[in-house]
């Protein structure tokens, strides 16, 4: 059973529902009483809460590791044979030298340019899935809309079956979302996974295609060519990465838009303030918190860090750190200068951060057009799902006819 | 005036390229290069201290 939290400086707890639901207020008292707080919970670890610990951290990678990013790690062994399926999830969990040329693989395909390609199919889903939403008796924006859209995309950009993303959900969700109890079960998901992609990456090597799988099978890792156990990897990180983040950003938008009816009513008049809006929704309700190996001993702000612990490079606190915005716990969209770090910063700066921002652009404006104006449905409750990433996971809304 | 990307700095987020497009492109990888000599007009000046103040990394830089 969960046990309540009293101390935040000494026993924190991102699983606490309190603080899924509501973190801001123990972020603003820590950030003033002890900075870098500690818990023994889930294996114990610090974790950061101002603007200039995290940026400073996540820059002191050579002492702050990436080998194991999970904010909670399994101790149980591996129990997959990592010369077919390949070693944890490059570029994600890997260090200098080999984080470069494992993210130079995947880059082109993530660009600006490449990405304006898949935003008629982005839009092509977001249509239909309002469609069906409006039809149906009740309307949950995050089960039947937000959750929907990043795993289709995910998979036509990969270039697998469209069929195979309610799978993705289910598998994405045991791995990110079962922090607490059920190590077996995220194993298990991790393995299906990887198992999936061994079997498509076989399938591509057989005819290449213009999908990014082929792209990283023909690629090169700084003149290396890609092993298929790399590739594989590779599409596990793809698959984990974009799905649980960017169906958080959309849900949470969509949840500050239902609660707050003049900013929606803003939106609508004015379409072209939609992507300041939403770099002020990734800022005020950013989805990833991600973890660091201390790799070194070092002292660091009051705390005396040896090799082996953990901390948690929070991005969602760092964002409404009033040191770095002004009057941050409102959320102004029409805010201007706006220098947030949701997509973390330095060297894993979010692959996908370009085509996240495209998905969430895509699909406000979509559901805006179509719909009339929304509120939160009181019958029913939203939920929220938190720990390495949080979001609205029910979603009720009421429209207005 | 004229604008500059510390190529050490920039890691691709792209806002540059989004907030002024006229003057920040992305290359293959995503990360910005400058367009032209980087010479900003008055017409492009917001625009540009916008892209200053949103960029996550402080890699842009403005010299008179
Ligand atoms: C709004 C949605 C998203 C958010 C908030 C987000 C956030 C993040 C953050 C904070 C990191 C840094 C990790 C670290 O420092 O350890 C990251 C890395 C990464 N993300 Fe995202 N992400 C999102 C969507 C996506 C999407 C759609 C993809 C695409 C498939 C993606 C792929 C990646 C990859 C590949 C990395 C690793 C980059 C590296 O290690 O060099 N993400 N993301
Ligand atoms: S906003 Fe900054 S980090 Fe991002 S592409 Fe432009 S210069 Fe590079």
């Amino acid at each position: 059973m969960h046990e309540s939290v009293d101390d935040w400086s000494g026993d924190y707890d991102i699983f606490d529902p309190k603080y899924i639901e509501n973190p801001y207020p123990i972020w603003q008292e820590l950030r003033v009483s002890c900075p870098v707080p500690h818990t023994q919970r889930w294996g114990g670890s610090h974790m950061t809460t101002t603007n200039e610990d995290t940026r400073k951290i996540a820059k002191m990678v050579d002492v702050f590791s990436s080998i194991n990013p999970l904010v909670v790690s399994s101790d149980v062994p591996v129990t997959f044979d990592t010369d077919t399926y390949g070693v944890g999830a490059p570029p994600i969990s890997t260090d200098p030298p080999q984080h470069g040329p494992a993210r130079r693989l995947i880059l082109p395909a993530l660009s600006p340019q490449a990405v304006i390609g898949y935003r008629p199919f982005t839009e092509q889903i977001c249509r239909s899935l309002v469609t069906e939403m409006g039809d149906a008796s009740y309307a949950d924006a995050a089960e039947q809309y937000a959750q929907q859209i990043p795993p289709r995309v995910i998979a036509h950009i990969l270039g697998v079956d469209l069929d195979d993303a309610d799978q993705f959900i289910a598998w994405v969700r045991d791995v990110l979302e079962q922090g607490k109890g059920d190590v077996s079960k995220r194993l298990d998901a991790g393995l299906a996974i990887r198992m999936y992609f061994a079997e498509q990456v076989k399938l591509k090597r057989q005819s290449l295609g213009s999908d990014m799988v082929s792209q990283i099978l023909s690629g090169d890792l700084d003149g290396t060519p890609v092993t298929d156990p790399h590739a594989i990897a590779t599409c596990v990180l793809l698959l984990i990465a974009g799905i649980d983040t960017t169906w958080s950003s959309i849900g949470s938008a969509i949840w500050h838009l239902a609660t707050y009816p003049d900013d929606q009513a803003r939106l609508r008049q004015n379409r072209d303030l939609l992507p300041v809006a939403i770099e002020e929704f990734l800022r005020a309700y950013s989805p990833v918190t991600m973890a660091r190996l201390v790799l070194k001993p070092i002292r660091y702000n009051g705390v005396d860090f040896v090799p082996g612990d953990k901390l948690l490079l929070n991005f969602p606190a760092a964002n409404r750190d009033p040191l770095a915005f002004e009057d941050p716990e409102s959320v102004q969209i029409d805010r201007r200068d706006n220098r947030h770090i949701a997509f973390g910063i330095g060297i894993h700066r979010c692959a996908g951060s370009n085509l996240a921002r495209m998905e969430m652009e895509t699909s406000l404006r979509i559901l805006l057009e179509m719909m009339p104006p929304f509120t939160l449905d009181p019958r029913r409750s939203v939920t929220w799902g938190g720990g390495q990433v949080r979001g609205p996971r029910n979603l009720p809304l009421r429209f207005s006819d | 005036m004229k604008v500059k990307v510390d190529p050490t700095m920039c890691m691709g987020h792209a806002r540059c390229v989004s907030l002024a497009p006229a003057l920040f492109e992305s290359d293959e990888l995503g990360n910005a290069v400058v367009i032209g000599d980087g010479s900003v007009n008055s017409k492009w000046e917001e625009a540009v201290k916008l892209a200053v103040a949103n960029c996550p990394e402080y890699a842009i830089s403005m010299i008179e």
